[in-house]
Formats: C-alpha cells, sequence, structure tokens
C-alpha cells in the first residue's frame, strides 16, 4: 500500500524580553551559573508570579503576524511533572483558552505554488533550567538561569506532507519571528526548538494513523533527516504488517536514526488545572489594534516590495527576504550599488556559497556591504574584470580587506590598454600556428580558443572585449 | 464507587508521594466524598452563569519589563542538599 505522511510541528520560540516572563530576573542567555534566580522562579513558597506586559504584547505580534484570533481572555495553567530542571514541580503553561488561536501561515509548495499551513494555537508559557551531564560521574547538574524565560509555543495543524515542507514551515515561522525582532531564531542555541508529530496513512484516507513524536532536532537539516528516517521506519513497519507504537523518540544526530525514549508512560498525564497565581489575561480591542499599527514590514510584504522596487524576479526576492538580515544586507548593498540585479546575484551565488562553506549567517559575514559594493564600482569603471571581480571576492572574503587594496596589492588592474595587449597576443598566434591555421581554414570556433589562452597569459587581467577586438583584426 | 485503589495509587505515584495501605483506603474514601459533593453541585442549571476561573475579581495584572538584580548564586544553592560548580548536583537523569 502506498502511504502518505501527516506532519504537525510544535514550536518553542524564546522571547527577546530583558527579564523572565513572571519574575524581573534578567532573561539573558550566558550568565554563571544560578545568577539569575530569585524566590519567584526557583517556586519558594510565599512567592508570586506578575506577568511581564511585554511578553504579552510579543506573543499578540506573533498572533497578528500569522493572522491569528487574539482570545479577549485568556488563562494560565499549571502543567504538573517531576523532572530537575523544573524546580516548582510545574510549568505554568497555558491550557484551556490559549492566547491565540487559528492562524495560517504560507510556505512555497513543491509545484511552485504557495500552501497554507494551519496553526491551531500560540500560547504562552516559562521556559524549564538546563542540565548538564557529568561525561565521568553519575551527575546531573542544574542552572535555574533560563528557569522562567518566557516561550511562545506554536501548534500548526497537521498540514504539512513532506519533510522538506516542514522545513520550509519551520523557515518562514523564524523568518517572521526575526522580523517582528520578538526571538532571535537561534535553533543550535536552543532560543528556536522544534519537536515533530508523525504519522502515516493509506493515500486519499481521511483518517490519522497512529503518531510518534520525534525531538531533540536542532536545525533545519537535521529537521530535514529526522522526519525522513522516521516517515521510512513507520512505513517499513506498516509493509510488515505491524502496528505504530505512541511514543516520543529522540533523534540521534550522529547515528543518523530515532529511538524511542525510555519509560515515559506516565509524563502525558500532566493534571493540568488554572494557575491559582495568575488571574486571567484579558486583552483589550484597543490594545492590540494599537500593536497592529505598529507591526514592522513582514517577509510576504518585503518580498512584495522588493519584487516592485527592485525590478528583481520573485525566486531572487524569495530567497534574499527569507532572513531579515539577509535582506538587510542586500538593500544596503543597493543603497551604495544601485543595480539591484547584479547586487542580487553576486549575494545570491558568491555570497550564500561562502557562508554556507563556513556554516555561518549572513550576520557573521566577513564581507561587508561596503566591501560588496566596492567592487562592483570597480568592475563598473572598468578597473577590474568580471573574471578578476570573482577572484577579488574570494580574498576580501578571506581577508576582510577592500576591494581596491586587493587590487592595488596584487596589481589586478585589467588591462585595456591596446598597446599591453599586443604582445601576449602576438604570443599566443606565434604559439599556436596549427590552430591560426585551421582558423584561417574556417573553424570559426577556435575563437574562443584564442580569447582563452590571451586571458591565461594576463592571470585574466585582459579586457575581454579589447581582446575580441585586437584578435579579430589580426586574424582577418 | 466512582474512584478505585488503582487510580489512587496512579495519582499518587505521579504526585511521588507513597501511601500506606490503609492511606489508599482513606483517600479512596475521601475523593469519593468529594466527587459525590461535586455531582450534588451538577444538579444546579449553570448554563447561564459566566464561569470563574478566579476567586478575586482582578484581571490582566502585568509588570513592565525591567530585569533587576537577583539573588547571589550563593543564597540561590544555599538550601541545596548537593552542590557543585555553582549547579545543583542531581543523580544522572539521562
Amino acid at each position: 500500500m502506498e502511504y502518505e505522511a501527516v506532519i504537525g510541528l510544535e514550536v518553542h520560540a524564546q522571547l527577546l524580553t530583558g527579564s523572565k516572563i513572571f519574575c524581573n530576573c534578567s532573561a539573558a542567555f550566558g550568565a554563571e551559573p544560578n545568577t539569575h534566580t530569585c524566590p519567584v522562579c526557583t517556586g519558594m513558597p510565599g512567592s508570586l508570579p506578575v506577568l511581564n506586559r511585554k511578553a504579552v504584547e510579543f506573543a499578540i505580534k506573533l498572533a497578528l503576524a500569522t493572522d491569528s484570533h487574539v482570545a479577549p481572555l485568556s488563562l494560565f495553567a499549571r502543567k504538573n511533572y517531576f523532572y530537575p530542571d523544573l524546580p516548582k514541580g510545574y510549568q505554568i503553561s497555558q491550557y484551556e483558552l490559549p492566547l491565540a488561536v487559528q492562524g495560517s501561515v504560507e510556505i512555497p509548495s513543491a509545484d511552485g505554488g504557495k500552501k497554507r499551513i494551519g496553526i491551531t494555537r500560540i500560547h504562552m508559557e516559562e521556559d524549564a533550567g538546563k542540565l548538564f551531564h557529568d561525561e565521568a560521574k553519575p551527575f546531573s547538574y542544574v542552572d535555574f538561569n533560563r528557569t522562567g524565560v518566557p516561550l511562545l509555543e506554536i501548534v500548526s495543524e497537521p498540514d504539512l506532507r513532506t519533510p522538506q515542507e516542514a522545513a520550509d514551515y519551520l523557515r518562514v515561522l523564524r523568518a517572521i519571528l526575526q522580523y517582528l525582532e520578538i526571538c532571535d531564531g537561534n535553533m543550535e542555541e536552543g532560543s528556536f526548538r522544534c519537536d515533530a508529530n508523525v504519522s502515516l496513512r493509506p493515500v486519499g484516507s481521511k483518517t490519522l494513523g497512529t503518531r510518534t513524536e520525534v525531538k531533540n532536532m536542532n536545525s533545519f537539516r537535521h529537521v530535514e533527516r529526522a522526519l525522513a528516517y522516521e516517515i521510512e521506519r513507520q512505513n517499513e513497519v506498516l509493509e510488515s504488517g505491524g502496528a505504530v507504537v505512541q511514543e516520543t523518540r529522540l533523534w540521534d544526530p550522529q547515528k543518523g536514526i530515532t529511538e524511542a525514549m525510555r519509560g515515559k508512560e506516565e509524563a502525558h498525564d500532566y493534571r493540568y488545572f488554572p494557575d491559582p497565581d495568575l488571574v486571567p489575561l484579558a486583552i483589550d480591542a484597543q490594545w492590540i489594534e494599537e500593536i497592529r499599527k505598529g507591526l514592522p514590514e513582514l517577509p510576504l510584504q518585503r518580498k512584495e516590495r522588493f519584487i516592485q522596487a527592485y525590478q528583481i524576479p520573485e525566486y531572487d526576492a524569495g530567497v534574499i527576504t527569507a532572513s531579515k538580515a539577509l535582506a538587510d544586507y542586500y538593500e544596503e548593498c543597493v543603497r551604495l550599488f544601485p543595480e539591484p540585479k547584479q547586487v542580487a546575484n553576486w549575494i545570491m551565488g558568491d555570497l550564500l556559497r561562502l557562508l554556507k562553506e563556513d556554516e555561518k549567517e549572513v550576520e557573521e559575514s566577513p564581507l561587508s556591504p561596503q566591501h560588496l559594493a566596492g567592487m562592483l564600482g570597480l568592475m563598473k569603471d572598468g578597473t577590474i574584470s568580471g573574471k578578476i571581480a570573482k577572484t577579488v571576492f574570494e580574498e576580501m572574503y578571506k581577508t576582510g580587506k577592500g576591494a581596491q587594496e586587493i587590487v592595488k596589492e596584487q596589481g589586478l588592474v585589467q588591462i585595456t590598454d591596446e598597446e599591453a595587449l599586443t604582445k601576449p597576443i602576438d604570443e599566443v598566434l606565434q604559439n599556436n600556428p596549427n590552430e591560426v591555421a585551421a582558423y584561417k581554414g574556417g573553424k570559426d570556433k577556435l575563437f574562443g580558443f584564442f580569447v582563452g589562452q590571451v586571458m591565461k597569459a594576463t592571470q585574466g587581467k585582459a579586457n575581454p572585449q579589447l581582446v575580441n577586438q585586437i584578435l579579430k583584426k589580426k586574424l582577418s | 464507587m466512582k474512584v478505585e485503589i488503582g487510580e489512587v495509587e496512579h495519582v499518587a505515584r505521579l504526585a511521588r508521594l507513597k501511601l500506606s495501605e490503609d492511606e489508599k483506603e482513606l483517600f479512596t474514601g475521601q475523593l469519593n466524598a468529594i466527587l459525590d459533593y461535586m455531582e450534588k453541585l451538577n444538579e444546579l442549571d449553570t448554563g447561564s452563569i459566566e464561569p470563574t476561573f478566579h476567586v478575586v475579581s482582578h484581571q490582566s495584572v502585568m509588570r513592565e519589563d525591567a530585569a533587576k538584580e537577583s539573588q547571589p548564586q550563593e543564597a540561590a544553592l544555599d538550601n541545596a542538599p548537593d552542590k557543585a560548580q555553582g549547579c545543583f548536583r542531581v543523580p544522572k537523569i539521562i
């Protein structure tokens, strides 16, 4: 039988507030362990949580940016379980009456069109602490700095069908969070995390099969690989007449497999109930409207604007606006060197390739918009050829030096002087008498060979138009 | 009887409570008495009444997002039965 995969994602996004969600401790990452705690976030008796207004504002921003319906009244609930990273014995979350429901985002579909992915709910909750495990000794260490840092949990509808769609959905969602400047979206550091619910059903069927929950995927690539593995695994189970067991499975990136988590059969019995320490959250329409008015340009709007304003193809605009940092980089380059398509080509080709090789984000690029604009300027005024530009580009990336400096240091200035080119051209013709004879005998294709030889002899510095002209003259 | 002894054992396990056989009997009886009382309340028609989510009538109590000084690490770890490297130390849990 042929099966199709049904995937739903649960994303946790850490909010960029200054303080924690229910107390005034700093929410900053990277401090000495247990230096950002207080009686509230460690659950000491008699302490009371008070909600952070900015965390709510950020949650409403995301709700509006994903066309979700903001609940006029929402509630905080206690999710009860025991684990060493949870000092209170419960996590404050939302269960009934979450902050927002029924949203959606748009992702590219396989046929080149668009597909809407539903968002079931967006709710607010507090993060747990962080655990470190001793390699040698039978101990784990607990740091509560992260305990109480605000999170949004974003639950998608089971609308995703392939690992590719899942990764696309995550990219779109992350871009929205970054455009809103409410989450830095760093998957490796855990400020943007994702769990997946995966099941298989016969193609055409409307009922859902038994699902597994896959955890521990901390990059887009791991999400794709883990889901591909899990779909294949379930397929084999079903094909051999077996049944999928509902369970939580951990992705092991080293082994490239998912494995069942041990003994957590009671883990899903969380006994939620409304938190008596927190009063209901009523959000009035006026606050929502104020936030809506203040929303920044979002990825899709920016993409449309790029297509209109810069006259670049939809594909280019999509690639560039997929990341806020990349779109900012692009606009700065175009401001400095107003040839939008040329700038797009260099960024999408050379820059993204070098960044990918180094596994760097555009924010960490050693090559700034000033670098790129400077090089394009030298190309435009004829100082360097397009071929040399490639060399200069890589050199700028490697050394952080400016284009002008590199051209000067390495003597890469384009030869545009007819006299200076005559000598190397004559040499090429003298060294290749057979080709010259063949060309004169009608083998026109050899012209490119001569141009290539001259470029080689001049280390790519010759102006190609001029080489063409002189060669034509000499060979006629 | 609505609650059986097995359910009491399950809830006790989730709450990390160790109950004696006598206590299990006792709590099973008490929980059922509470549930019976709830049944009594369910006889009332509350269809036209707004649910009460909280006993006080305040709503939307919020504070500004301002990070302030936290307690020192020593204070955070003061009551820890075991600590090392600025952290609470627990039996390995992976």
